[in-house]
């Protein structure tokens, strides 16, 4: 039945007011969101099988046919991302449970992290652009409570910046919206594709399109990033870790929809935007990710430089660099995960972020040391490791549309992805042990969830030709609109 | 009619952005509200401002267009949940830090 479509959105709602009855009792919250948790990773798979098997799943909202009514899509490209949201998610959820510490827990904690979830999840699957504005909504206020729970000074000052700016984004982004509203008349994204490629997208069309690309860089951290390696450094590790693998994913996906689906018919001008804009992403992430000597913005700056990076392969554009898009935002969620999930194991195992007084953590913690080491390898893309299969494919469709200057600060970037985290590596866990020697803490549960999530990266990587086959099938719908707008505009 | 609203909400929108630009955190929150104002003015002014009956089913010949409102009617709940959450924030940072001025609470160690 194709009422499979909205649950990933309805599990999390649900369990978030149902937990908003149990304010004080931890244990039953952590065993409702955690089996919560499991459940939408079931059904996302039920779902990427189901996609799979039988092409895009529509769901018309109260029946009401496209134009008219709000549908949710989901095409191979939102499904695979709701699938790697809820597992990446629910390891985040493991580690919380250990790390996040119960005043938080609390204070709606999980509900809040539910809310969040909804958020994510309705924005990959919607196919109407004001509804994605509204799950946007639902997903940064959420996160407002994320960052600002706990209320420390580091907080409070962090989230007045982080909500100003998404204050304004969201602004520009109705705005944004009642443009295209005048512009075309619809607010699907189907009957939107077809609307625009009526017209030829020329003039103001051109222009809310850029506009809709400064709002969704804005919630991306594409080239207007200033806001992030602050407002990341704030919250408490699983709440940085949700950030860094989720929101920015999210703002990405909704660039990448927006410039495969809605503003195809005038890519010289549209690409040359984007492609830029990536490539000052890379280098300025990359010059921050080496410049600093603490670990929440060194994985902070990390995080920038991928967000150009799968800009770029937008912006390259043809078959092979969207497949790689497809696989390297999968592969990043991940990995970006359970980096921070490991650099919050690091910085509670140190009992401090800055490098300069860390050292010789690989004997009392060789395990974490190691899995450190190979994520660090999987983000640069060494070969057996899953960061290695969809760098590739960018490079040679950015290669074959000749952007050679692109092509070489990609590769670049991920050198200074290298340089900063064997930094890390080398400053926290090889050297000398400081003077004031810090007692052994028990890292076993949240080691555990860690491992967990570094099997998937190192099975992602192995079993990339497995993967591939779903990706490929995404990229396709990336790579021609028509089979979006066959299956959300379809005559009953 | 509409150029006259375009003019009105430019005009909200610089003020939204002046007080926005300014250094006490009360007139960023008041800047934020003009500026999500303006664009609830822009949302129904780009649908046209035609004349017509109001949406609701009666006896009429022509009705405005009902779908803006309700996208407007959606926007101005969150950004009223929005507000509401940044005035109660700068309450708090207030209380916290023991100033609303944005530069003096700049970098120090926790």
């Amino acid at each position: 039945m194709s009422n499979l479509l909205v649950l990933p959105i309805l599990i999390p709602l649900c369990t978030a007011v149902i937990l908003i009855f149990f304010k004080e009792k931890i244990r039953l919250q952590r065993g409702i969101s955690a089996v919560s948790g499991m459940l939408n990773i079931l059904i996302a798979v039920l779902l990427v099988a189901r996609v799979h098997a039988e092409g895009i799943q529509t769901l018309q909202m109260g029946g009401w046919a496209p134009p008219y009514g709000i549908v949710f899509v989901g095409d191979m490209f939102a499904v695979l991302l709701v699938t790697m949201a809820s597992v990446v998610s629910f390891a985040i959820l493991l580690y919380s449970f250990h790390s996040i510490g119960e005043k938080r827990e609390r204070f709606y904690y999980y509900t809040f992290f539910q809310f969040l979830l909804v958020g994510v999840y309705g924005s990959f699957l919607t196919g109407d652009i004001f509804n994605l504005f509204v799950f946007f909504e639902v997903m940064l206020i959420s996160s407002y409570a994320l960052i600002s729970i706990g209320g420390t000074r580091l907080q409070l000052r962090e989230t007045s910046k982080y909500l100003l700016i998404n204050i304004v984004s969201s602004t520009l982004f109705v705005a944004a919206v009642a443009y295209l509203y005048a512009s075309v008349g619809t607010l699907n994204m189907a009957h939107l594709s077809q609307r625009i490629s009526e017209a030829g997208q020329g003039g103001v069309l051109n222009v809310i399109a850029v506009l809709f690309l400064i709002v969704f860089s804005l919630k991306a951290g594409l080239f207007l990033f200033f806001w992030l390696p602050g407002s990341y450094s704030a919250p408490p590790a699983a709440v940085r870790a949700l950030f860094g693998a989720l929101l920015t994913k999210v703002g990405l996906y909704a660039i990448i929809r927006t410039f495969t689906l809605l503003f195809v018919n005038d890519p010289g001008f549209t690409q040359s935007w984007i492609a830029w804009m990536a490539a000052v992403t890379m280098i300025l992430g990359g010059l921050g990710a080496v410049a600093y000597k603490d670990i929440p913005r060194i994985l902070n700056y990390n995080v920038i430089i991928s967000v150009g990076f799968v800009a770029f392969g937008l912006a390259a554009g043809t078959r092979d660099a969207l497949d790689g898009t497809v696989f390297y935002l999968l592969h990043d969620m991940l990995a970006k995960g359970l980096m921070y999930i490991l650099g919050g194991i690091i910085i509670s195992a140190a009992g401090t972020d800055r490098l300069n007084s860390m050292g010789g953590m690989i004997k009392k913690y060789p395990f974490i040391g190691w899995m450190f080491f190979i994520l660090t390898l999987a983000l640069v893309g060494i070969p057996p490791l899953s960061g290695f299969a969809g760098k590739v494919l960018i490079i040679r469709g950015a290669l074959d549309t000749g952007m050679l200057t692109l092509s070489l600060i990609g590769l670049g970037s991920s050198f200074l992805v290298l340089y900063s985290l064997i930094k890390v590596f080398r400053q926290a866990f090889w050297g000398n042990e400081p003077e004031n020697d810090q007692p052994k803490v028990s890292l076993k549960w949240a080691s555990a969830v860690a491992g967990g999530l570094l099997v998937l990266v190192i099975a992602m990587g192995i079993g990339a030709e497995f993967v591939f086959t779903y990706v490929s099938q995404a990229g396709e719908v990336l790579a021609s609109p028509v089979q979006y707008i066959e299956a959300v505009m379809k005559k009953e | 009619m509409e150029l006259v609203m375009a003019v009105a909400v430019g005009i909200l929108f610089t003020i939204g952005v002046y007080l926005i630009l300014s250094k006490s955190l009360l007139r960023i929150v008041l800047g934020t509200s003009l500026l999500t104002h303006g664009v609830h003015l822009l949302l129904m002014t780009m649908a046209g401002l035609k004349k017509g009956s109001a949406p609701v089913l009666g006896k009429a010949d022509t009705y405005v267009d009902p779908l803006p409102q309700a996208l407007i009617l959606t926007s101005i709940v969150i950004s009223f949940g929005v507000t509401a959450f940044y005035f109660v924030l700068a309450y708090r940072s207030y209380q916290a830090l023991g100033t609303d001025e944005i530069d003096s609470i700049k970098e120090d160690k926790e």
